[in-house]
Formats: structure tokens, sequence, C-alpha cells
């Protein structure tokens, strides 16, 4: 099955989505944030928090930020400490956070000597990642993963220790994706928590210990079903850089990641998100790890119908930001949905001309198909048919990575029975209509044709929009999502700096000459 | 019903009048076997059903079994003597609210709204307040005779009463989505404390949606009204009409 799609207006829309990206990289290359900072400390190994629970290295970054320091790096003054006898990183980073004159750059040891300390540490840091994407790849060889559609499910109890339980019985059930689904504040917290926890509302806290108890029960049910499990979580909001590197060590397999998602969804200042998604997606892009892009949250604010266009232009916005990170087609899970008012006539059909659209135009990229939540009303029963007709686009449309429908929408956290229900029926449904896809044409001038046209048609009209207004602009004026953010708005723009003419940073020099 | 018939008790109706009949769908930690059936059997009759069939029970993980159970319930409900504060405002249109407004008030209503606490869902208050609306039914923004801010996902209680405040708002409304260990009550229930202390209390109306809000809990949290799941904007619309135009006690039945 294909639906006709003009290959020169998708190179088009490529080419615009290319410059849209080139204006944003451009003062990306000059700026850092106390978040991205705070990343390449951590992929130095400086780990460990105060007795308030304050991470030494937000203690550290903050202090050079206040101090007016850190737009020449905190890896030039890591450097510096380290040259002048720290016995190694930690201790480099105390002394940063702690020591009781700061250094302020006047004398010591100069830029070779900096660039000499850190030299081995980054080397350090980059084989941590390398090592853990190694691991990851022969754990893949040993026990294969499922077929596409991948089927992900969520578990968020807010107790890491439950929710390891619900991911193994995911395993069990079916499910080759388990992401545990994020406490809804963390976003905007300027740090990232540390160990495992086990209180969180709407879900459970990302920490580094908490990835490892996930890992650990996945990589058991890997064993035990003979099928890879595939871990997930949310590279996002104010720490979107810091969680990528923990990911990266963690051996996670896929992270939520998107270059404007924060912006839009959760009023985090455009200047910080775009920096903090580069960084993010540099240590995505050398881990290997899958990201997850939002668009279907796209649907979930403005309409289906209407607005299906700035869904395929923000996954060429997303592709073009992801590129210049290093990023491969084939780690680019970019987001949609079936979010169509399900009673309108022929929703069915526009729900897949888009789908088999994005998956043309979108071949080597493992794309996310997400389910229908608006229209979800707390009948369960209807609510089960309705992600019954959501999988067969699933399948249809050879996606390949399907974030399952949980019947029990709009009601509460998925229980252990909605899971095992949603897997069940979902099995059915791909299996029935495995080759369905295959099997049939499509009119070129039939309803479906006729929407997959207009849907290219009107991205690339958004398109020519955006890249001649910037994509600054677009946002200011609510060209995604129907959500509108000025560009020095929003959370944590407090926390970005112009780069100084001697920034230093080892690791991300050696990131970006992947 | 006629109004000199005699009160009916309720009971559910499956296939013939009083026959009771009813489904469940749980799951228990054990294994299938006869046992689990026969353990899932007494779980349904200690529910109250009678003659309970257990038409499915499958392994839904490890140790665990899920289980759908028919039976005839014994219970019955009598409608008559319940006593629910219900908001019974009737839709009104889109032409009379502008008119009552209109004529009445003279001016706009100015309505707030925001997921308040670390709430991120807007999917509620946006279905209220936004243009767009819900199933068909325009948001409070597409009316000339409301003002409507939404604020959006993630509002500190402070920084909500703040706002509503500064735009002089007469109604705030705040939407709850996540519900676990019952963090949508304090947080409801703080805001009210919040606006008694800052002495604004009297000056707005409260209204609190969510799916797990109804009427009498948003009266028990301090607001003035509760709007559960399937509330359209309209109907939103209109109790504020009632309320603000004069015909309060029509707004609300206590």
């Amino acid at each position: 099955m294909r639906v006709p799609m003009d290959e020169s207006k998708v190179a088009r829309c490529r080419k615009l989505a290319a410059s849209v990206a080139d204006d944003v990289q451009r003062y990306i290359d000059g700026h850092t944030s106390v978040g991205a900072e705070r990343t390449f400390l951590r992929a130095f190994g400086v780990d460990g928090v105060d007795d308030q629970g304050a991470p030494l290295v937000n203690l550290a970054v903050d202090r050079y930020q206040k101090a007016g320091l850190l737009g020449r790096g905190i890896s030039h003054w890591l450097g510096r400490a380290l040259a002048a006898g720290a016995r190694d990183v930690q201790d480099a980073a105390e002394r940063l956070a702690y020591a009781p004159e700061l250094d302020k750059g006047e004398g010591g040891p100069d830029l070779d000597a900096v660039e000499r300390a850190l030299a081995p540490q980054a080397v350090a840091a980059l084989a941590r990642i390398d090592t853990a994407r190694a691991e990851r790849e022969a754990n893949k060889a040993k026990a294969r993963p499922g077929p596409n559609p991948l089927k992900y499910v969520i578990v968020a109890t807010g107790n890491i220790y439950d929710d390891a339980v619900q991911a193994k019985a995911a395993a069990y059930a079916g499910a080759d994706i388990v992401a545990v689904i994020r406490a809804t504040a963390q976003s905007l917290l300027d740090y990232v928590p540390h160990g495992a926890t086990t209180e969180g509302y709407g879900g459970t806290f990302a920490t580094q210990e908490n990835f490892k108890i996930i890992r650990r029960a996945t990589d058991e049910a890997a064993l035990d079903y003979g099928r890879y499990i595939h871990q997930t979580n949310y590279s996002s909001g104010l720490c979107m850089s810091e969680i990528a590197w923990m990911g990266a060590v963690e051996r996670l397999d896929m992270l939520l990641n998107d270059a404007m998602y924060g912006i839009l969804f959760r009023d985090i200042n455009p200047c910080r998100n775009f920096i903090d998604q580069y960084v993010s997606r540099r240590f995505i892009a050398r881990a290997g790890i899958t990201i997850n892009t939002g668009e279907d949250n796209y649907l979930t604010t403005a309409d289906a119908v209407e607005k299906a266009h700035t869904v395929l232009a923000s996954q060429f916005i997303n592709e073009a930001f992801a590129k210049r990170a290093g990023v491969r087609e084939e780690q680019m899970g970019l987001g949609h949905a079936y979010e169509i008012d399900p009673w309108i006539e022929n929703s069915f059909l526009l729900e897949l001309a888009q789908a088999q659209l994005v998956r043309q135009v979108f071949d080597k990229h493992p794309i996310k198909w997400m389910p229908p939540t608006k229209h979800k009303t707390g009948d369960v029963f209807q609510s089960h048919v309705h992600d019954a007709m959501f999988n067969l686009v699933g399948v249809m449309t050879n996606q390949s990575i399907e974030l399952l429908g949980m019947f029990s929408e709009a009601i509460h956290n998925p229980m252990l029975m909605d899971r095992y229900l949603s897997l069940k029926a979902t099995k059915y449904v791909f299996g029935a209509a495995k080759a369905l896809g295959d099997e049939i044409a499509v009119k070129p001038d039939g309803v479906m044709g006729k929407r997959a046209v207009q849907v290219l048609d009107e991205a690339l009209e958004l398109l020519v929009e955006v890249e001649s207004q910037t994509i600054w602009k677009a946002i200011e004026v609510g060209a995604f999502a129907d959500v509108k953010r000025s560009r020095t708005g929003g959370k944590g723009y407090q926390g970005v700096c112009p780069r100084a003419p001697d920034y230093v940073n080892p690791i991300l020099v050696a990131l970006e000459k992947n | 019903m006629h109004p000199t018939a005699p009160a009916k008790l309720l009971r559910a109706y499956g296939d013939r009048q009083g026959d009771g009949m009813v489904q469940m769908s749980f799951v228990l930690e054990v294994t299938p076997s006869a046992r689990a059936r026969e353990a899932a059997k007494r779980f349904a009759e200690q529910h109250g059903l009678s003659e309970p069939l257990v038409s499915t029970m499958e392994t839904c993980a490890e140790g665990y079994t899920y289980f759908v159970v028919y039976g005839h319930s014994s219970h019955a409900v009598d409608p008559s003597a319940i006593d629910v504060p219900e908001i019974r405002t009737e839709a009104l249109s889109r032409d009379e609210i502008h008119h009552r407004i209109e004529t009445r008030l003279g001016r706009k209503i100015v309505v707030v709204g925001a997921c308040t606490g670390s709430d991120a869902h807007t999917v509620g208050i946006d279905a209220i307040l936004n243009y767009k609306g819900y199933a068909g039914d325009k948001g409070l923004e597409s009316y000339k005779c409301f003002e409507a801010y939404n604020l959006g996902a993630q509002v500190d209680n402070e920084a909500l009463a703040e706002r509503a405040l500064a735009l002089g708002a007469d109604a705030v409304l705040v939407s709850q989505i996540i519900t676990q260990r019952n963090c949508h009550k304090e947080n409801a229930a703080a805001l009210v404390d919040l606006a008694k202390r800052a002495g604004w209390r009297s000056k707005v109306v409260l209204l609190l949606g969510g799916p797990r809000i109804d009427h009498k809990l948003a009266l028990e949290l301090g607001f003035d009204a509760g709007f559960g799941p399937g509330t359209k904007p309209a109907d939103v619309a209109s109790f504020l009409v009632e309320w603000m135009c004069g015909d309060r006690d029509r707004a609300v039945m206590t």
C-alpha cells in the first residue's frame, strides 16, 4: 500500500527544514547552558549530592554561572583544578563547588595545561559511553528484539520497585518496550534527583539509580522470555541533556527527546531548549539510542484533521535538528498519533492516509505511532474498539514503534489487567492483519490519496512560512500545537550563557567529530 | 414515571427486569486452576453476586490471573433516598448566553483557568477554555462575552492567584487530572485556603474540573462548583451566566 507522494515536494520540505535548523544551530554553537555544562561534568564522572540533596554538578556549575564565568565552559575550570593538583575529577569538582576562593582564571595553568589535564578524562568519558553501547549491542545479539511494530507500554506507579515488577509483567504479556513515565513535575526541576525513589505523582522520578533498577528488570525479562526488552525514559525538560547522558551510560534503548516539545508544552525557554536538545542529541547519537519525538502531542491541543500538516512539518524540523547533532535516521523515532475524532465519517481513512504518508516520507526511520487519548471518555469497552482500529493502522502502515492504547485511558494509570488486555488485543490485530498493507492498493484520487496530497502540500506551505520568518517567530505566533512562546520567555532562560572565545569542552569536541 | 407510582428500587438490568446481571473483571494473585476459579467465584459472591459464572480465567502476568465474572447482583438502591448536590443549570444557547450577559451584566465575564500544582495534563482545561473546545462545542474563548485566559499546565496556586487578581477574574477554573494519592484534593483545597487568607475568596467563583471531580467533592473542598467527565464548554458557560447574572439559586441546587 502506498499513498501518492511527490518526491520533489518531500525534498523541498527537507531543504526548508534544514535552513530552519541551520539558523538555530548558529545560535546554539555560540551558547551553552547550565544544564549542558552539568552534563559534561557528569560525563567526566562527577557524581554525588550534598546533605540537602543538591547534586555536586549543580553546585559547581551554578557557582560559575553566578560569577559570570560559565562562558568559558565548566570543563575549563575543571581542567584548571586538575592541572593545579586535584586528585581526580571528583576532587576537582568539589573544589569548584566548595573552595573558599573562587578560581577567576587569574594566573595558574595556561590553556595548554588545561587541555592536557582534560584529555585523558575526556577519553575515559567517551569510553564509558562506548562500552555501554557495546554491551547493549551484545545483549541484543543474544536475545533478538521482536518484530515491528514493537509494542511499547508505560508503567507509572511512582515507586521504582513496583515499576520493576510491572515492567517484567508487561514483558511477560508481550511488550517489547517498557517506558517508566516520569513524575509530572520533573521536567521543570533544574536538577536531576539522586538515588532510588519510591514516591512520585503521575509517575516515577528519572534518576540514574532508577535507570539501573529497570535495566536489571528488563535484562532479566529478556533472558526469561528470549526476546530483547527495550527500556525507555524521558530526555526532556530542563535536564534533558543530563538524562540523555544517564541513558547513554545506563544502556537505555530509547529516550523521549524532541527539539521543540519543552518549548511548546512545558513553557521552557526556547534558547535554553534548543541548546539542551543539541547537547542531549550529541550524547544520544554516540550512544546509539533511538529518540522518540513528541509531535503526537500537537494533536491533543490542536485539531487532528485541521492541523495534521503541523505534525509532518515538525517531523521534518525534528529530523533536521537531529541530523545536526549527528543522530542517524535509523535512530529517529519521529512521533505521530491517532487523534482524529473517531465519530467523523471516514476518520479511519484519514488516519491511515497520514500514517502511511509519514511511513513513506521517513522510510529509514523507526517512526513511533501513538494511540488515541483525546477522544477517550471512560467507556472502556468503546475505548478497546477504538484502540483496535488504531492497531490496524499501525500494522497496515508498518509503524516501527507503537505505544499501545489503554482502554482505561482518561480514567487512571494503567493497571496490570489493562495492560494485559491491550497487549492481547494488539497481538490479535497485528497477527490477523499482518500482510494487509502489502495486499491492497490505494486509489490515487480517493479519500486517502487526496488526503495524503493535501497534508504534504500544507506541510510544505507551513515550512515555507516558518523558514521565511524563522522558527523563533513561528513559535511566537503559535505555528505548532496552537501554542505561543516568546524567545526570552519561559523557564530556564537565566541558565543560558554565550560561549567565550576560550570556551573549553573536549567532550563536545569529541562528540562532534562523530 | 407516574407521580403516584410507588418508589422503585434500582437493580442492575441485564436481559430481564430485576435479573440484577452485572459483569466484573479483576486480577487475583494466583495461578489459574480449579481452586483459582472457585476463589474467583467466592470473591464475586462476597460482592453480592449470586450464581457467579467465571467466563474467563487467564494468566496475565507470572503468578497473576485475570478473571471475567457474570452474576446476579442481589443489591438494590432506592433513588428517592438519595440527596446529592447537583449542578442543575440547563445548557443555554449561545445567543441566550450573549443576551443575558449583555443585558444583565453589561460587560465580559473574565475567566482564568489552569492545571495547578505538578499536573501537566491540559486536556480538560483546553477543552473548556480554548477556542476549539470539545466534541464540536466551542470553548469559552470563542464567546464574545467571555474573556478567557488559559494559563496552561503546572501553574502554582500562588501564580494562579496572582494572575487571576491582575486580570480581574470573575471566575477561576482549576483542572486536576492526576489523582495519585489524592494530590488533586490537597492541591485544590490549598487554593481555597490561599484565597481565604488573601481575602479574595468571596470575590470570585471557583470552579473545579477533572475526571475524578464531581460537584459534591468540589463543594467539600470549598469550591463553588465541580465539573466531571463529559462536561462541555457550554455547560460551564451556562453555569457562569446563571451565577454571575443574578440567578445564583438556579445555578446550583444545594
